[in-house]
C-alpha cells in the first residue's frame, strides 16, 4: 500500500491515475504533484480548438484548483523536478522544493522534436505542445501574417488550420509524398491535401527544409531545391520524443521511453511510470486512449490491486472543423491481405477496410466517418466479418447477420470501456448518470458527464448508450425540449402562448405544467422574449428573467465592471458627441475608450455605481443606449455613399441612419446587425450581416442571413427593390418574421436555414399582403419598444440594480 | 490561540429591497456578499464570488433555490453554495435569517465584540 505518492508531471495520464485512485477509495493517499507547466491539468488534445478560437483555455481545464483542494492534493505548479534520490526516496525540484515518497510516479510526457537545421533557434521558431506554445502562436498571428508549418502530420495540420483561422497565410511543408502518411493511405492523404488546399492552405510535399532564414528573427524558410518561402513564424511539428532524461540520470532503465512491465513498474519497483514517456512492450504511444488504459491499471494497483496493462490498438481522428477523417490499425498493402474500397467522388467520400483472415485489421475513412467507432470495435474484438462482408463497407446500418441490432456492439462493451476519449468517460459512468439523473437527451449527457462535448467523435456511441438505457423512450429526432423544466420545444411553447393567450411567465408555467418552481436560466430569458414579442404593449417585461447585461443595459466584463456603448446612428458622429464622450471618459476615469467593430465607440471598465451618472452625462449630449448588450438591434454600419464617394450609387449613409432610427430598441431572438453599402464594392460589409443592403444603379439589392462570427456566412439575396421606402418595408417585414418564428438565441441565418430560404423569400417578396401585415406588426411593437433605457434609469428606474443593499464597515474576525 | 468567535446579526435591509427571484450585494471589508430572495421569499446569503472564476453571483438569474452565474453559467445551489451538474466547486454560504420583514446577516466577531 502506498501512503505517500509523488507524481512528476501533471498531464492527462496522471490526472486519470488520480481519478481512478480516488474513485476506488484512495482518499487517504497523500499525493504531491510537480508540474513544470505553471498550471493545472488541462485537455492537451483540445489545444487546437483553442488555437483556432473555437474554445478557450477555461473550456479545456480538466481539474481546476478546487479539485486539488477537495482531494487534498498538493500541486506544485511551475516547478520542475531535477533530481531523484532513489535511496532516500525523495525528489528535488528546480526551486529546491523536496518531497518524499513511498511510490514515485513518473509522468513526464514527451517533448516536441526540433530539427537542428540552421536558424532553428531564431525567435519566431515555435513548437506545438502546450498552452504556452498556443499563446505564442496567437501572439504571432496578431502581428505577423505568414506562417510556415514544418510537418504535415496530425499536429502540423491542426496547427496550420488554427493559424489560418487566426488570419495567417499558411504553408505546410511535408517531407513525405502524402500528408499524414502514418495514419492515412496515399489515396486518403491525397483527398485530404486537396481539401486543405481548397481552404487556402498551401501544401508542399517532398519538401526538405534546408534552413530557416533571418537575422535576428525568422524571415523565411529555404528548401533543399533553393525555394524560399517568406514567413513571420515557423512552427515545427515533426514529431515527439519521450522525456526520459530525469529517469535516465536516476539510473532507471530506459530505451526510447522509460521501460515498464505490465504493472507499469520501472526497473525500480517503487517507481512507476505512465503516459507518453513510457515504453511498454516495445511501443511508445502518442495518443490519450492507451495512456488512460495505463492510468487505470496504476490507479487500481496503488491500492493493492494486481491489474495489468497489455498494450492498445489506437485510432486517430483529425480535429479540424470541416474535415472528417478517421483511421485505425494497419493498412499497408501486403500479400495476405484483402481490401474493400468505396469511393464516392461527388460526395468526397473514401472508405477503405483492410482485411486479413476475415478480420478487419485496418480502417481508413475520409469524408464520412460515422461508422468509425463500429469498424474500430470490430477491429479491436477481431470479429469474424465473413457473414456481413458484402455490405460491410456501407457501415453498421446495412450490416446483416448477427450484429444487425446496432446497439448490440455497444451493449457488449465492458462497463469500464472508454466511450469519450477526450474527457475520459467510461460506459458505466454514462449509463449510471442517465439512470440516476433521468436524462433523455444527448445534451443532458453532455451537461452531466462531459462525454461527447469535446471533439464529438463519440456522439454515435453516446446516442447508442441512450437507446440502450432508455429503450424506445429515447428518440433522437424527438423535439428538443427547451430545457430541463419542460418537455415542450421552443416552437410548441410559442404556438401555445398564442393559442392559450398566455401573458405572464407564472401563468405560462402553470398552464404548460412546468416541472420546476420558476424555470431556469435557459427558459426564463426565452419565455420573457417570446411574451414580449407576442404581446407588445401588454406584457410587462420581467427584468429578473433577463441576463445581467439586458437587466442593467451594459455589458458585464470579466472583472465585474461594465462597458458602455452609445448609439452612433449609421456610424456618423459629431464633434459635440465626441467631446461629450471624451468628457465622460475623463470625469469617470474610464480606463479604455475603443472604436468597436460596429462603427461606434465603447467605453470599457465602468464601475457599476458609475453607470447611471455616466448615462446622465451622455444623455445630456443627446447620446442614447446602443444596445450593444441586447438580443436586439445592434448596429447599422454604412459607407459614405453618394454624399462623398466617387462610386456611390445611392445615399447609403442616409438609408442606414433611417433604418437604425426606425428599428432601434426592438427585441429579437438573437442580436441583429445590419449594414448599407453604397455600391457593390461593399465597403460597409453588408454581405455578412443579418440584413444588408447593397446599393446599385437601379436601386437596392437586399440581402439577409449573413454573419461573421463563429461561422463566417455570406448573405443570401432576398430581391432587388427600386426605392428606399421599399427597402425599409422589406427589412422591417423580414425582421418581424424572424421575431415571430425565430427560436431564442437563433441568429437570422440559423432561423432562415431551418425554415428554408425560399420560404422566407416567398413570405416577404412573393406575398405582398403578408409583407404589409408583418411591417404593420413591427411598427406596432416599436411603439412600446423605443424608449431609451438609459434615460429611464437616469430617471430612477430599477435603482436597486445599481447600488448595494448595505455596506458593512467593521472587519469580520478570522476563523 | 484566537479568541472564541460568536455570530453577530447585522440588519442589512428589508426583504422588500431585494427583488423576488433576484439578489442584492452587501459590501464588506472582506469582499462583497450576495443576498438572494427566491420566488417563495426564502433568503440566502453567499459570498459574491463564483467558485469558477469569481463571477459576481448577485448578478445572475435566480431560479428555484439556485443562481446561474452571469459569466459562464455555472449553477450554484443557494442552500449549500455548491456547483451543480458536472462542475465542481463551492461558494461560501453565510448565515442569514429574517425577522418580520428585516434581513439579518450573521458575521463572525470575537466574543467580546458581539453585542
Ligand atoms: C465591442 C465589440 C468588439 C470591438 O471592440 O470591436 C464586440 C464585443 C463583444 N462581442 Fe462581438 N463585438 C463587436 C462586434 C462584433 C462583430 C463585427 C460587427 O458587428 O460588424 C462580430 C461579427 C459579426 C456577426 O455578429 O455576425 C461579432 C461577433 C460576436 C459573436 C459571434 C456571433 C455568432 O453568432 O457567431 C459573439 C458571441 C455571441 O453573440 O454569442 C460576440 C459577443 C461579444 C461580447 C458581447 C461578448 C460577451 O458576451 O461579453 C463582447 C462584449 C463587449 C462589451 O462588453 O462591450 N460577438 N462581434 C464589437 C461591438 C460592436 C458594436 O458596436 O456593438
Ligand atoms: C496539439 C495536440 C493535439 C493532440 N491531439 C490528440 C488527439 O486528437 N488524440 C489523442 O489521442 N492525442 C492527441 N494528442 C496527444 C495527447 O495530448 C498526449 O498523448 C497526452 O497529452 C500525453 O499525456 P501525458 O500525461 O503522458 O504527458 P503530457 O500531457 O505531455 O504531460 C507531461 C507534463 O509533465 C511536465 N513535466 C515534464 N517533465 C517534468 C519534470 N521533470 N518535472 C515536473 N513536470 C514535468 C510537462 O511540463 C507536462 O506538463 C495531442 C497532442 C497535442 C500537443
Ligand atoms: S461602397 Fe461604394 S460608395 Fe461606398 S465607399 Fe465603397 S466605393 Fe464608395
Ligand atoms: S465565474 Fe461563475 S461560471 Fe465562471
Amino acid at each position: 500500500m502506498t501512503r505517500r505518492l509523488v507524481v512528476v508531471g501533471n498531464g492527462m495520464a496522471p490526472g486519470r491515475v488520480l481519478e481512478t485512485l480516488f474513485e476506488a477509495g484512495g482518499s487517504d493517499v497523500d499525493v504531491t504533484i510537480f508540474n513544470a507547466e505553471p498550471r493545472v491539468n488541462y485537455d492537451r488534445i483540445m489545444l487546437s480548438p483553442v488555437l483556432s478560437g473555437e474554445k478557450t483555455y477555461e473550456d479545456i481545464v480538466i481539474h481546476d484548483d478546487a479539485w486539488y483542494r477537495e482531494h487534498g492534493v498538493t500541486l506544485h505548479k511551475g516547478r520542475k523536478v531535477v533530481h531523484i534520490d532513489r535511496k532516500a526516496k525523495r525528489v528535488v525540484a528546480d526551486d529546491g522544493t523536496t518531497a518524499e515518497y513511498d511510490t514515485l510516479l513518473l509522468a513526464t510526457g514527451s517533448g516536441p522534436i526540433v530539427i537542428p537545421i540552421p536558424g532553428h533557434t531564431l525567435p519566431g521558431v515555435l513548437t506545438y505542445r502546450d498552452l504556452d506554445d498556443v499563446e505564442a502562436m496567437l501572439a504571432a498571428a496578431k502581428t505577423g501574417n505568414r506562417a510556415v508549418v514544418i510537418g504535415g502530420g496530425l499536429l502540423g495540420l491542426e496547427a496550420a488550420a488554427g493559424l489560418q483561422r487566426q488570419g495567417m497565410t499558411v504553408t505546410v511543408l511535408h517531407l513525405m509524398p502524402t500528408l499524414m502518411e502514418r495514419q492515412l493511405d496515399p489515396a486518403a492523404g491525397y483527398l485530404l491535401q486537396n481539401a486543405i488546399e481548397a481552404r487556402g492552405i498551401q501544401v508542399v510535399t517532398r519538401a526538405n527544409t534546408h534552413a530557416i532564414t533571418g537575422e535576428d528573427r525568422v524571415t523565411g524558410v529555404r528548401l533543399d531545391d533553393g525555394t524560399e518561402i517568406p514567413a513571420d513564424i515557423v512552427v515545427m511539428a515533426v514529431g515527439i520524443r519521450p522525456s526520459i532524461d530525469l529517469a535516465k540520470t536516476a539510473g532507471i532503465e530506459t530505451n526510447r521511453g522509460i521501460l515498464v512491465d505490465d504493472a507499469m513498474r520501472t526497473s525500480d519497483p517503487d517507481v512507476l511510470a505512465v503516459g507518453e514517456c513510457v515504453e511498454h512492450r516495445g511501443v511508445c504511444y502518442g495518443l490519450v486512449a492507451p495512456l488512460y488504459e495505463m492510468a487505470r491499471t496504476i490507479g487500481r494497483n496503488l491500492l493493492g490491486g494486481d491489474a495489468e496493462y497489455r498494450g492498445s490498438v489506437t485510432s486517430t481522428k483529425l480535429k479540424v472543423t470541416g474535415f472528417d477523417l478517421f483511421s485505425a490499425g494497419d493498412f499497408a498493402d501486403a500479400k495476405d491481405r484483402q481490401e474493400i474500397v468505396l469511393r464516392d467522388a461527388a460526395r468526397g467520400v473514401y472508405k477503405r477496410l483492410v482485411l486479413k483472415n476475415d478480420r478487419i485489421i485496418g480502417v481508413v475513412l475520409y469524408g464520412d466517418t460515422g461508422d468509425g467507432s463500429w469498424f474500430f470495435q470490430l477491429l479491436k474484438d477481431a470479429t469474424d466479418i465473413s457473414e456481413m462482408r458484402d455490405t460491410l463497407i456501407f457501415g453498421q446500418g446495412y450490416a446483416g447477420g448477427a450484429p444487425l441490432d446496432p446497439t448490440a456492439a455497444v451493449a457488449a462493451l465492458s462497463d469500464d470501456a472508454e466511450i469519450c476519449g477526450c474527457n475520459g468517460v467510461c460506459k458505466s459512468k454514462i449509463v449510471g448518470t442517465i439512470t440516476a439523473k433521468g436524462l433523455s437527451s444527448l445534451d443532458g449527457v453532455r451537461a452531466h458527464t462531459k462525454a461527447s462535448s469535446s471533439c464529438g467523435s463519440c456522439t454515435g456511441l453516446v446516442e447508442k448508450l441512450l437507446t440502450l438505457t432508455l429503450g424506445d423512450t429515447y428518440n433522437p429526432n424527438a423535439v428538443q425540449p427547451m430545457c430541463g423544466c419542460t418537455d415542450l420545444g421552443h416552437d410548441d411553447v410559442r404556438r401555445l402562448i398564442v393559442a392559450k393567450a398566455l401573458k405572464s411567465i407564472p401563468q405560462l408555467m402553470q398552464e404548460l405544467e412546468w416541472k420546476t418552481s420558476c424555470g431556469c436560466a435557459k427558459c426564463r430569458p426565452a419565455l420573457n422574449y417570446y411574451l414580449i414579442a407576442t404581446w407588445p404593449g401588454e406584457y410587462e417585461d420581467d427584468s429578473q428573467s433577463r441576463f445581467i447585461n439586458e437587466r442593467v443595459h451594459a455589458n458585464i466584463q470579466r472583472d465585474g465592471t461594465y462597458s458602455v456603448v452609445p448609439r452612433m446612428w449609421g456610424g456618423v458622429t459629431t464633434p459635440q458627441e465626441l467631446r461629450a464622450i471624451a468628457d465622460v471618459a475623463n470625469k469617470f476615469a474610464i480606463p479604455t475608450v475603443k472604436v468597436t467593430g460596429g462603427q461606434r465607440i465603447d467605453l470599457l471598465g465602468v464601475k457599476k455605481e458609475d453607470l447611471v451618472p455616466v448615462w446622465a452625462d451622455l444623455n445630456a449630449a443627446g447620446l442614447v443606449s446602443g444596445h450593444a448588450y441586447a438580443k436586439g438591434l445592434r448596429t447599422v454600419k454604412t459607407c459614405v455613399g453618394t454624399d462623398w464617394c466617387r462610386f456611390g450609387t445611392q445615399d447609403s449613409t442616409g438609408l442606414g441612419v433611417k433604418l437604425e432610427k426606425l428599428m432601434w430598441g426592438s427585441w429579437t431572438p438573437h442580436k441583429v446587425k445590419m449594414a448599407v453599402s453604397g455600391c457593390p464594392r461593399n465597403c460597409a460589409e453588408a454581405t455578412c450581416k443579418d440584413f444588408g443592403v447593397v446599393c446599385v444603379d437601379s436601386g437596392y439589392e437586399l440581402h439577409f442571413a449573413g454573419a461573421a462570427g463563429m461561422h463566417v456566412k455570406g448573405t443570401e439575396v432576398l430581391c432587388t427593390v427600386a426605392t428606399e421606402d421599399e427597402a425599409i418595408e422589406y427589412c422591417m417585414a423580414l425582421i418581424q418574421l424572424y421575431r415571430e418564428q425565430g427560436r431564442y438565441l437563433e441568429r437570422v441565418y440559423k432561423w432562415a436555414d431551418r425554415v428554408g430560404l425560399d420560404t422566407v423569400r416567398q413570405q416577404i417578396v412573393g406575398d405582398a399582403q403578408r409583407r404589409h401585415a408583418l411591417h404593420e406588426r413591427f411598427l406596432h411593437s416599436q411603439r412600446f419598444a423605443q424608449s431609451d433605457p438609459w434615460a429611464e434609469r437616469v430617471a430612477g428606474k430599477d435603482a436597486h440594480e445599481f447600488a448595494p443593499i448595505a455596506a458593512i464597515s467593521f472587519q469580520e474576525a478570522a476563523e | 490561540m484566537t479568541a472564541p468567535l460568536q455570530l453577530r446579526w447585522v440588519d442589512v435591509g428589508s426583504i422588500a429591497d431585494i427583488p423576488r427571484r433576484g439578489a442584492r450585494q452587501i459590501v464588506t471589508p472582506n469582499g462583497p456578499i450576495a443576498v438572494f430572495r427566491t420566488h417563495d421569499d426564502m433568503v440566502f446569503a453567499i459570498d459574491d464570488r463564483c467558485p469558477h472564476k469569481g463571477g459576481p453571483l448577485s448578478q445572475g438569474i435566480v431560479h428555484g433555490s439556485a443562481v446561474t452565474c452571469p459569466l459562464h453559467n455555472w449553477v450554484i445551489d443557494l442552500q449549500t453554495g455548491a456547483a451543480q451538474g458536472a462542475d465542481e466547486g463551492c461558494a461560501r454560504t453565510r448565515p442569514v435569517r429574517t425577522e418580520e420583514d428585516r434581513v439579518l446577516l450573521g458575521l463572525a466577531v470575537a466574543a467580546e465584540q458581539a453585542a
